[in-house]
């Protein structure tokens, strides 16, 4: 029998505001437990939330990209849930009116485009984090994510396969980190989803049962978790059994799916519009506002880079479609001019180190400034190519900048005449047979004496004056 | 010369003559406070710091403020930072807040020193005050019978003249009932006229706080402080204060005043209708004109009240929980079980109940058919007030169907009996609006009270109403017999 897959995601952003939603502590990641923490955010008796509109300006930034309306009056509601670190015993959230509603998202696959429809995207503040494992007989609660505003993006199940889902998150990884609505950092959980699967036979109208992974937070889990839970429903179905529907979380240490406890689920969350909080009304002075101060997106940056800085289409588009390579470029083009050098090593050199490392530029060791002045210490000659790569390498390592690797090392290269000159000589006195090949005609040697030269001056003499130096001499 | 019983006026000039000094003062209404301990009006008191603070007072200083060294009650649900704050409730029995209620600290700021924490209804939730952990407060007009609640303590200490004004918070008439009980004057504020900052959720959207004093002209003096924008709390109301002493003796010839029709009040006790229309021709008298309006919706209030406020606090109370303050259970084997001995121990039977209640009205299947209902009939009764008000400028009511009741005697078998207590004072919180008692005489010995309930952010109204009707009465003067009392 023909299998087809219906797949919806929720995705959970993160946004990059600097205090919480309903608080002014700070949403720094990775400070001491419980310290980015108020009287608000720990739920004390007597406390009320007060509304971050920079959360609302993302989310609204958000809606624009992806051609969907905005309620300029959105309401929070509560959804009342008892969770050691949900501080109030509810949370607060968006049911009848977000702030986004409808849009779409281009995805790309293998070369095709598709577009996935967007329901809907509210806002919502996160709990905090309970540790279970490192405190004998205790569970520990750390709240300092507790009321960091998220933003749920739900999509339409026109989702059909794990590629897509992960070529759907890319998309979604691409627009909010260009958007600045999220640093998109995954591994923090900045970004995140939860995936709801389901199978039916090809050609029906009717979706199957589905089942819901929480909480998956990188590329390569949710193409796996989403490929082991279709081949899960699809044995189900074909030993003619019925798929449950239910919450499953992925163990990527097992790489497999398995349920959630049932208690979890069996909630009745009782929403109820949020009587501590009025309802949000953004001003069309305030749209227009987030309209004009519109971030340039991957497209017209590609656009632009071709031509403005004469990239390449394909340059431009590799450059283009990171946030942090797109920044790190137009950060660099401000000390250099050599544009066309530049795009080489970042797609060369810098892309090739990135890779291997699986970072992202900004989590590199490289600064624009560092990286720039490299291009300049080449395209002025006072290095070679090649000592250009292995000072790269040093960089990569140290954080230094070109000069103090250059001087540190003695790398810079040779381009006095009268020196290189001098060092020809020697080689043309110490190898005397060659020579004497060479002028019979063996022009295949000219490169031995390029090489001796090199050898010699530890590579760093000027290769175009020693080329021309050297045919003189050998004349 | 004795303090007992004095307005924050009379005290003011007091202090300003220098008959007594703050420090002297203090230290008389802490006395009382200990004297008249068995009415159980106080929690937890403030002697130490309210002394500490009253000495540093300097009254030469040029102050503007009528507040500057008189002594204040402060219920036990605003937090007030370093002093214990239990809501009369075993599951805050040991919470100590780290800050202070923006309504305290405003009458603070305004130079008023805080001598204890008062007795109330468990979470404010109740009219006689017997539901709190810390035991029943005692009415000082009868001592075997109810002060009233929910701030049942703010009005007893006032009633015995221990402080000449407390706070207290209305929910669905918690201080002006209470005040009608004790015979003193009590106002309910617009909602969003004071910051619910500090103040401990019942039923957020019916919550506020307001004063309880002597007079209206003193509950005008602690409101003129209280009051005002508070950014912490984005439902207080982002306008300026007027000052509500200002018009306050303003004759009231030619207003006018409604009767609510659907109020039925030929069914109530004969003597507290006389009390009524003796009001009614007072008013008469300085000029009001009475008119009879029909708010077709109030009749609902009671049942659309008892929907809304238990549904608000059911979700409010969940953060009593026993994880990060207040009471923990012993002896637990997992979460469930903590959330569940905490709770169950924690908590009081009418504080359960309405969880209970708020739960079941929120649960999935029964929200359309009663919260959302409710909140759909809520926005009616607000219509036919503002209807109401194209034509008058007050309503007039009784506060209560009755005077104070003996404890025990009410809603310990059907507690709707005692949510009926409620009936005239549920629909201004419901609307939003604000409404004022007034005391206007005994029946069978013990106060009766009045209300006056205004347009949105017609406070000043209501405080020249009732001051002009103070102005020509004495039933504020009446005090208990506290020895004949006890």
């Amino acid at each position: 029998m023909s299998w087809e897959t219906v797949i919806g995601l929720e995705t959970h952003v993160q946004l990059s505001t600097k205090t919480k939603l309903f608080s002014r502590a700070s949403t720094a990641f990775g400070a001491s437990p419980n310290t980015n923490v108020n009287l608000i955010d720990c739920g004390l008796p007597g406390v009320l939330p007060s509304v971050n509109k920079e959360a609302f300006y993302k989310a609204i930034r958000f809606g624009m990209a992806v051609n969907a309306t905005i309620n300029q009056t959105s309401i929070f509601d509560r959804k009342n849930y008892f969770y050691a670190d949900l501080p109030k015993g509810y949370q607060i959230t968006q049911m009848d009116l977000p702030i986004v509603l409808g849009g779409s998202i281009e995805i790309n696959l293998d070369g095709l485009t598709k577009t996935i429809n967007i329901t809907r995207a509210h806002l919502e503040e996160d709990a905090g984090k309970s540790i279970h494992d490192e405190f004998d007989g205790f569970s520990a609660i750390d709240l300092n994510r507790a009321g960091t505003p998220l933003l749920e993006i739900v999509s339409e199940p026109e989702i059909s396969s794990a590629k897509e889902a992960v070529a759907y998150m890319k998309a979604m990884h691409q627009l909010v980190t260009f958007l600045d609505v999220s640093d998109g950092n995954m591994a923090q959980g900045s970004l995140r989803c939860d995936a709801n699967v389901s199978i039916r036979k090809k050609g029906d109208q009717e979706l199957g049962t589905r089942t819901e992974i929480k909480n998956i937070n990188s590329f390569k889990f949710i193409e796996k978790a989403i490929n082991f839970e279709i081949k899960r429903q699809i044995k189900i179905l074909e030993n003619g059994e019925k798929v449950t529907q239910e919450t499953r979380l992925y163990d990527s240490s097992k790489d497999e799916t398995r349920p959630m406890r049932s208690k979890e689920f069996a909630n009745d969350y009782r929403y109820f519009p949020e009587p501590d909080l009025l309802p949000v009304v953004i001003s069309d002075e305030e749209i227009t506002k987030i309209r004009d101060e519109f971030p340039e997106l991957p497209k017209e940056k590609e656009i632009r880079y071709q031509k403005q800085f004469g990239l390449s289409a394909y340059d431009a588009q590799i450059i283009a479609s990171s946030k942090s390579m797109a920044d790190f470029f137009e950060a660099a083009l401000k000390k250099t001019k050599n544009y066309s050098l530049l795009s080489n090593w970042l797609i060369g050199e810098i892309s090739a180190y990135l890779n291997k490392k699986q970072i992202e530029i900004h989590e590199s060791k490289l600064s624009a400034d560092n990286v720039a002045m490299l291009i300049n210490r080449i395209d002025d000659q006072t290095i070679s190519g090649k000592i250009g790569k292995s000072i790269f390498e040093e960089m990569c390592e140290s954080g230094s900048s070109v000069d103090e690797i250059i001087e540190s090392q003695g790398l810079k290269q040779i381009s006095d005449d009268g020196a290189i000159e001098e060092i020809i000589l020697t080689v043309i006195n110490e190898n005397p047979d060659q020579v004497a090949a060479y002028l019979a005609g063996k022009d295949k040697l000219f490169g031995f004496f390029v090489g001796q030269v090199m050898k010699l001056t530890e590579g760093k003499a000027n290769p175009k004056t020693v080329n021309t130096i050297l045919k003189n001499k050998l004349k | 010369m004795s303090i007992q019983f004095k307005t924050i006026v009379e005290l003011r000039a007091m202090l300003d003559s220098k008959q007594i000094s703050a420090a002297e003062l203090m230290q008389e209404s802490l006395g009382l406070a200990k004297k008249h301990e068995e009415l159980n009006c106080f929690i937890t008191m403030n002697e130490e710091q309210a002394l500490k603070k009253a000495s540093a007072i300097n009254l030469d200083e040029k102050t503007t403020s009528n507040l500057l060294g008189i002594p204040l009650a402060q219920k036990d649900l605003f937090c007030t930072e370093g002093l214990r704050t239990t809501c009369s409730s075993k599951i805050l029995s040991n919470f100590i807040p780290p800050y202070t209620a923006t309504a305290v600290k405003n009458l603070e700021d305004a130079g008023s020193v805080t001598i204890g924490k008062t007795n109330m209804d468990e979470f404010a939730m109740g009219s006689s005050n017997e539901t709190s952990f810390f035991g029943s407060v005692h009415n000082p007009w009868k001592k075997e019978y109810v002060p009233g609640g929910s701030s049942g303590g703010s009005a007893a200490a006032v009633a015995a003249g221990i402080v000449p004004a407390a706070t207290g918070t209305d929910t669905g008439g918690s201080i002006r009932q209470p005040a009608a009980h004790c015979g003193i004057t009590g106002l309910k504020p617009t909602y969003g006229r004071v910051s619910r900052w500090g103040m401990i959720a019942f039923a957020s959207s019916l919550d506020q706080a307001g004063p309880l004093a002597r007079t209206s002209e003193d509950c005008a003096i602690l409101l003129n402080a209280m009051s005002g924008f508070d950014s912490k709390d984005t439902t207080s109301l982002n306008i300026e204060v007027p000052d509500f002493l200002e018009n306050i003796n303003k004759p009231i010839n030619g207003i006018r005043i409604g009767i609510i029709k659907e109020f039925n009040l030929a069914d109530l006790d004969s003597k507290v209708q006389e009390r009524f229309e003796e009001s009614k021709k007072t008013y008469e008298k300085l000029g009001a004109r009475f008119v009879e309006v029909s708010l077709p919706n109030i009749s609902a209030s009671v049942p659309t009240y008892y929907s809304i406020a238990p549904a608000e606090c059911s979700s409010n109370l969940s953060r009593f929980d026993g994880v990060r303050f207040g009471y923990r259970a012993e002896n637990t084997d997992d979460l469930n079980d903590l959330y569940i001995k905490s709770r169950s121990e924690g908590f009081g039977d009418e504080v359960k109940r309405r969880i209970l209640i708020g739960t079941y009205a929120l649960s999935a299947g029964y929200y359309d058919a009663y919260y959302k209902k409710a909140q759909q009939v809520r926005r009616l009764i607000k219509e036919d007030f503002e209807h109401a008000f194209e034509s008058v400028d007050l309503l007039m009511t009784p506060t209560s169907p009755n005077t104070a009741f003996k404890f025990g005697s009410k809603g310990t078998q059907n507690p709707v009996e005692l949510y009926l207590e409620d009936l005239f004072t549920i629909s201004s919180n419901l609307a939003g609006i604000p409404a004022i008692s007034i005391p206007h005489g005994l029946v069978n010995s013990l106060p009766a009270g009045l209300q006056l309930i205004g347009n949105f952010l017609r406070e000043d109204q209501l405080l020249n109403a009732a001051h002009i009707f103070q102005k020509n009465s004495d039933f504020h003067h009446l005090k208990p017999d506290l020895e004949e009392s006890q």
